[in-house]
């Protein structure tokens, strides 16, 4: 660190480091990488300047610009609402049960409600509303709660057997298991399966008709067709929430389901709820 | 010979060398750091944020072991399509007695911040049981094998108070009550008022449906209370933050 050292073959300063003889030369930066350097720096101070960056005693700099998260996603929703503003208000102030199923709003109501579903019900439902085991498949025209658009509307409103929602869908089967003996479980299983399959044993299908007039049919009905006022299950078709062979009736007897649904009115937006309601009803069981 | 020219004296003393990178790294850390602890706009006051009952806690803490974070953030970002989404973007408060945070920045499944009610508790069983019976397309393992598992929450009182070590508030009462509250969660015709009283909101069910307490418990109980505490109807969002 004394003296300039001059390389004499190229007339270049060197760093003053010598291995072996070997000296390094000190040749400066690139121009064109200094400035960029340089221009990096400023910009680096202008967007701290320009943006909420430093940190100060009670808060941070707001920065210049005045920019923040929270308005601009703020506006991106009032301006994606704006664009659909008069479909929405047409939508809300609508009869859903005279909607024309070939006009603009109920497709716009279909493709809206569609994207709902997906977000919210699909992983219950299923993303194509065939169901589940436990789940009902919305795609057919057999409804515990009602497939017109209104009973479809209320069910997606307020839920079914939820604790948040006071006009929640409630019905509550008894657990047979503590009321029937186990035989009385087998025959009442056999006359539920005599009502919609061909194989099934007669005797005991005739003994558990009893206990089931005694027991089911308030519900139920005599004839096991079910009943939406009650959440009452149709037993006389095909159809099985929770699987028609005799131990999932065996299980269902003896120890009763609870399927529960969420109140949806207390999460989606009015418009949100006539949407899907109108996609559901649209799914090809809508009465 | 300028100042810039002295850092020989650093580089030939691997002792100063070290001494000061430590200043600079210490002056880097309290730039980044220190401001966290007076910055009034941190963690806005929402109302309805309280600590976790001490079934939730376990549950989270049986989400952490599982590793769940590394597929599933807890983070809705300011953007339309997430609040569309997940609902309202998530605020700072809503993960201040989260420790450590489950923030995460992975989404192989979707985000649970708002899972909470969203779901019905038996949905919650089917799917941890087999994922794929509910929703067929998912690829989440199966967790089984947590309905399985009893626990008792032997160390419940611990855990509570090491989180109050950190600064969760837990109160002394919260403390004592710890075991009983961490029973009666699961006991829908038990004596839970207390432990209503203690966590506003905490919900009281039979979470897995089986008469004994096991981690499915506990973990549908956290998951159940994820995004639910505060009530959006009474706040509003200060733009500034």
């Amino acid at each position: 660190m004394s003296e300039r050292k001059v390389d004499e073959e190229t007339g270049v300063e060197t760093t003053g480091h010598s291995w072996d003889g070997i000296e390094e030369l000190n040749n400066p930066l690139p121009r064109w990488w200094l400035w960029t350097l340089y221009a990096c720096i400023v910009w680096a101070i202008a967007y701290t300047v320009a943006y909420p960056a430093w940190p100060m005693i009670s808060g941070a700099t707001t920065g210049m610009l005045g920019f923040s998260t929270r308005a601009q996603v703020a506006e991106d929703i009032v301006q994606h609402e704006a664009k659909n503003e008069a479909l929405v208000a047409e939508l809300v102030a609508a009869d859903l049960t005279t909607l024309p199923p070939s006009s603009d709003l109920h497709r716009y109501a279909v493709a809206r409600g569609g994207s709902v579903f997906r977000a919210q019900c699909s992983q219950c439902h299923g993303s194509g509303a065939a169901g589940a085991v436990g789940y009902p498949n919305l795609l057919d025209n057999d409804w515990l709660w009602g497939g017109d658009i209104e009973s479809i509307s209320a069910t997606i409103t307020h839920g079914v057997r939820n604790e948040t929602d006071l006009d929640a869908r409630y019905s509550e089967m008894p657990a047979y298991g503590d009321i029937f003996a186990e035989e009385e479980i087998g025959a009442v299983v056999e006359y539920v399966t005599s009502l919609s399959s061909s194989e099934f044993d007669a005797d005991l299908a005739q003994a558990g008709s009893e206990l089931f007039l005694d027991n089911c049919a308030a519900c139920h009905g005599d004839e096991g067709l079910g009943d939406q006022f009650l959440g009452a299950p149709n037993l006389a078709d095909a159809i099985w929430l929770y699987g028609g062979d005799r131990d999932a009736l065996t299980e269902t007897v003896t120890n009763a389901r609870f399927g529960v649904m969420p109140a949806w009115g207390q999460r989606l937006s009015d418009v949100d709820v006539r949407a899907v309601s109108v996609y559901v009803h649209a799914l090809g069981g809508g009465e | 010979m300028g100042i810039l020219e002295k850092h020989a004296v650093l580089e030939k003393s691997p002792t100063l060398l070290f001494v000061f990178s430590l200043v600079v790294v210490t002056i880097g850390g309290i730039v980044e750091i220190a401001p966290l602890f007076w910055l009034e706009n941190t963690i806005e006051e929402v109302e309805g944020v309280r600590p976790y009952t001490p079934l939730e806690l376990t549950g989270r803490d049986i989400y952490v072991r599982e590793g769940c974070y590394t597929c599933h953030s807890q983070m809705i970002r300011p953007m339309r399509d997430e609040v569309e989404r997940y609902g309202h973007y998530s605020l700072a408060a809503e993960s201040m007695y989260d420790h450590p945070h489950q923030w995460g920045s992975k989404r192989t499944g979707p985000d649970l911040a708002r899972v909470g009610q969203r779901y019905s508790d038996a949905w919650h069983v089917d799917h941890l049981i087999d994922p794929q019976s509910v929703v067929p397309e998912s690829i989440m393992p199966k967790y089984g094998f947590l309905a399985n598992t009893e626990i008792e929450g032997e160390h419940i009182e611990a855990l509570l108070s090491t989180h109050r070590f950190v600064g969760v508030p837990y109160t002394d009462e919260m403390i004592e009550q710890a075991s009983a509250d961490f029973m009666v969660q699961v006991d829908p015709f038990g004596d839970w008022d207390g432990l209503v009283e203690r966590y506003p909101g905490a919900a009281v069910s039979n979470f897995d449906g089986q008469p004994e307490l096991t981690e499915m418990d506990a973990l549908i109980a956290y998951l159940q209370v994820l995004g639910t505490m505060v009530d959006f109807s009474t706040f509003t969002p200060d733009a500034s933050r």
